[in-house]
């Protein structure tokens, strides 16, 4: 029943915190062991055992749908025993610390630790506490390394390659662990990054992270062989960061006519979920153009691949 | 109203010019609504064919004003101004542009009401009008407006009127998301709690009348403020009315810093001081308050060095029922359209400041930083122009103006020189006879 894996990659590291501490050879490896399982999620019998025996608890402390369902469908089809904890039902609510939750959940025993906290650097709090791996799946405005690793995958698939491509990242930079990630990734990976935002969502000394700095989508798109999108919550929208909605999608919205400004084989991404016509036009997001639909899929594959090669690293019996 | 469908030559006047520091005997000629050319000699035999001469023996020729703070009643408040009114004020006084605030009701904070009032002045005024939009929503201090769409719309600056923006972190972020568009914001620094009960300038005069102060401070204070956010910022900062020392002090070293901030004084702040109250003369209560003569002459100096950008005349129309009261209780503000170059000229004659100095901050400086046409005699420009008699005497009737209010701070005050002539896009919209 089950098909062996072909790569025989292994990572040097026991966590996965972050892009940060990645090289751009084990990025690589991350890749090609998702490229394996992209093809195997599109096969009938999806699944394998290498993890089988281990338990993985997805510790989600913030929301999330595409997110956890993936690690959790990852874990399932590796064969874990895989349980979801979120903050609605844990102790965490009833005031308990996070290194008391820590001590908690390490008595139990589990091989893989998924977390996602509203804190940035959470995780690796949790982290330095806890005896199995841990994978970040999200702490605060620090890093999501799996978004960036599917987003990675992703492109390569589609423009055969990430070094010397020109990739936009339009939004919310300020408050994205979604954009440092992927700074970072696509950084190592040899690619050029530009970032798009109004001053208000740029974090301070944006400049000195290796990117190029544009303020309006007509100069920060051109050339662009990427772009992409970035959510805007919406406690951000209405005079805080930026004015409005409607001043916000008229001068950063991604629609046609911005995306004209772009390659005319520019493609188009989101980390999702989307707020169609704050950020992004329902007609870019369907079009053909974009590249949305196959990131969700690329998520399952590319957290298959993190938690198979950290648990090549796991003590065996 | 004259039509002047014909070219127009002024022969030998005395042209100033700010935006070419020009001061020169010379000729101007004027068609199709644009300056074609002003310098010395153009002569009778140098223009088309059915030019109208006008002689003007040695008057006064220079840009129109451009008046960069001025309260209109449109919309909600049609009592005390409107854009007609305001502009018939504005063309006697030799304004050519009324820069309106946005303190009005509905609150100017959306495009929307931007395009009413340029369509309503369009329609109703006899000068130019632009307006500065809301810096906040509601002028409420807390959410910035759609900078980039009112400015598309055709705001040219963003204030919160006579509002003062106390959150600082409202600021820091109006002031950095303004900069990506390059939008001017206009801040009337006084500090609504250093202000208190305050009627008018914190010191011993207020303290004989029994009058609650307001100190420099409250002014200083926010001034420096902001002063400290435009250089976390970066973003383009106009001082909307200083009025004491302490105050150009803060700008200086903001200048020097390289920092990107401008000042303006109202016209009532560098000829009157708060001794002009006297017995409670609330005509003569404005906001912020009139302060010492000390300070009044060292607006006039900053103003002489370009330390103060633009005079402007603050103009506030409030009617009998919001002025006749006990001093606390009456309503602050004066209206200014149609007297403000009359009283610069007060500091020309006094040899207090040179003429084109004041022609500069009451045209060509403010246009510059709002980024829109007039304050230059330049050829190609909108023959937005104003003769003036210099050295002609008269006293100023608050009866005789032309603004729906008559709370003049210069009422009956003897005045030299005045407006008598004043062309907007090449049209004849007063004429003093």
């Amino acid at each position: 029943m089950t098909i062996a894996p072909k790569s025989s990659f292994v990572l040097s590291h026991r966590h996965l915190l972050g892009i940060e501490g990645l090289s751009a050879t084990e990025i690589s490896g991350l890749l090609d062991l998702g490229e394996e399982f992209v093809e195997l999620n599109r096969q009938i019998e999806k699944k394998r055992s290498s993890l089988r025996g281990r338990t993985q608890i997805n510790l989600f402390f913030e929301a999330s749908t595409r997110t956890q369902s993936s690690f959790e469908l990852a874990g399932k089809r590796l064969g874990a025993d895989v349980m979801n904890m979120s903050v609605g039902q844990s102790a965490m609510r009833k005031g308990e610390t996070l290194i008391d939750t820590a001590i908690t959940l390490n008595a139990m025993h589990p091989d893989i630790l998924v977390v996602r906290h509203h804190a940035s650097g959470a995780v690796e709090l949790l982290a330095s506490k806890l005896d199995c791996s841990v994978i970040n799946a999200g702490d605060g405005s620090h890093e999501h390394p799996t978004q960036a690793l599917l987003d990675a995958l992703t492109i390569r698939r589609n423009k055969g390659r990430i070094e010397g491509l020109l990739v936009a990242i339009c939004g919310d930079i300020l408050h994205s662990r979604v954009a440092r990630s992927n700074i970072i990734l696509l950084n190592a990976m040899g690619a050029r990054v530009r970032v798009v935002a109004p001053s208000t969502l740029l974090p301070p000394g944006i400049e000195r992270f290796g990117v190029e700095v544009a303020r309006d989508m007509r100069e920060g798109l051109a050339g662009a062989d990427i772009v992409m999108m970035l959510r805007l919550q919406r406690e951000r929208m209405n005079g805080s960061y930026v004015p409005s909605v409607s001043e916000y999608f008229h001068f950063y919205g991604l629609d046609q006519k911005k995306l004209s400004y772009a390659k005319p084989d520019a493609l188009v991404m989101h980390p999702g979920p989307m707020n169609r016509g704050v950020e992004i036009d329902s007609i870019v997001a369907d079009g053909a153009q974009s590249l949305i639909r196959e990131q969700v899929e690329m998520g399952v594959a590319i957290r298959m691949a993190v938690l198979e090669a950290l648990s090549r690293n796991l003590p065996h019996a | 109203m004259l039509s002047d469908r014909r070219p127009i030559l002024f022969a030998n006047a005395r042209i100033v010019d700010p935006s070419r520091d020009l001061d020169i005997v010379g000729d101007l000629l004027i068609a199709d609504g644009v300056i074609r050319e002003a310098k010395k000699g153009i002569g009778a035999a140098g223009v088309p064919e059915g030019t109208d001469v006008v002689e003007c023996r040695g008057k006064l020729i220079a840009p129109g004003l451009v008046d960069m703070r001025a309260f209109i009643g449109e919309p909600g408040a049609g009592h005390r101004e409107t854009f007609a009114s305001a502009s018939q004020a504005a063309a006697a006084g030799g304004v050519t542009t009324i820069i309106c605030q946005p303190d009005t009701s509905p609150v100017i904070d959306d495009p929307a009401t931007v395009d009413f009032v340029l369509r309503r002045a369009r329609d109703t005024a006899i000068v130019h009008v632009h307006p500065m939009a809301a810096l906040t929503k509601g002028l409420e201090g807390k959410e910035m407006t759609e900078i980039g769409l009112l400015k598309a719309a055709g705001a040219v600056a963003f204030t919160d009127g006579e509002k003062c923006i106390t959150n600082a972190q409202v600021m820091r972020r109006s002031l950095t998301y303004a900069r990506d568009f390059d939008a001017l914001i206009v801040h009337q620094t006084e500090d609504p709690d250093l202000i208190g009960d305050g009627v008018m300038n914190e010191s011993e005069f207020a303290a004989r009348l029994g009058l609650l102060g307001i100190p420099k401070a409250a002014e200083t204070v926010m001034l420096e403020r902001d002063i400290r956010l435009v250089a976390l910022s970066g973003g383009r900062y106009h001082a909307a009315s200083v009025t004491c020392a302490e105050s150009l002090e803060v700008l200086r070293r903001a200048k020097d810093a390289g920092l990107n901030v401008t000042a303006s004084a109202s016209i009532n702040h560098i000829t009157l001081n708060e001794n002009d109250i006297g017995p409670y003369r609330t005509f003569l209560k404005v906001s912020p308050p009139l302060r010492a003569e000390d300070d009044r002459k060292a607006l006039v100096e900053a103003l002489a060095r370009g330390l103060i950008d633009v005079v402007m005349s603050d103009h506030n129309p409030q009617d009998v029922e919001t002025k006749r009261l006990p001093f606390a209780e009456a309503a602050a503000g004066a209206i200014g359209l149609e007297t403000m170059l009359t009283a610069g000229l007060r500091l020309v004659h006094n040899g207090e400041i040179e003429l084109i100095t004041l022609l500069r901050a009451m045209s060509t400086r403010p246009a510059e930083l709002l980024g829109i046409a007039g304050g230059t005699l330049k050829s190609g420009a909108p023959a937005d122009v104003i003769v003036v008699d210099m050295d002609v005497p008269w006293i100023i009737d608050a009866d005789q103006l032309k603004s729906k209010c008559k709370n003049s701070p210069f009422d009956e005050a003897r005045m030299t020189g005045r407006v008598v002539r004043t062309i907007v896009a090449g049209r004849t919209v007063y004429e003093f006879v």
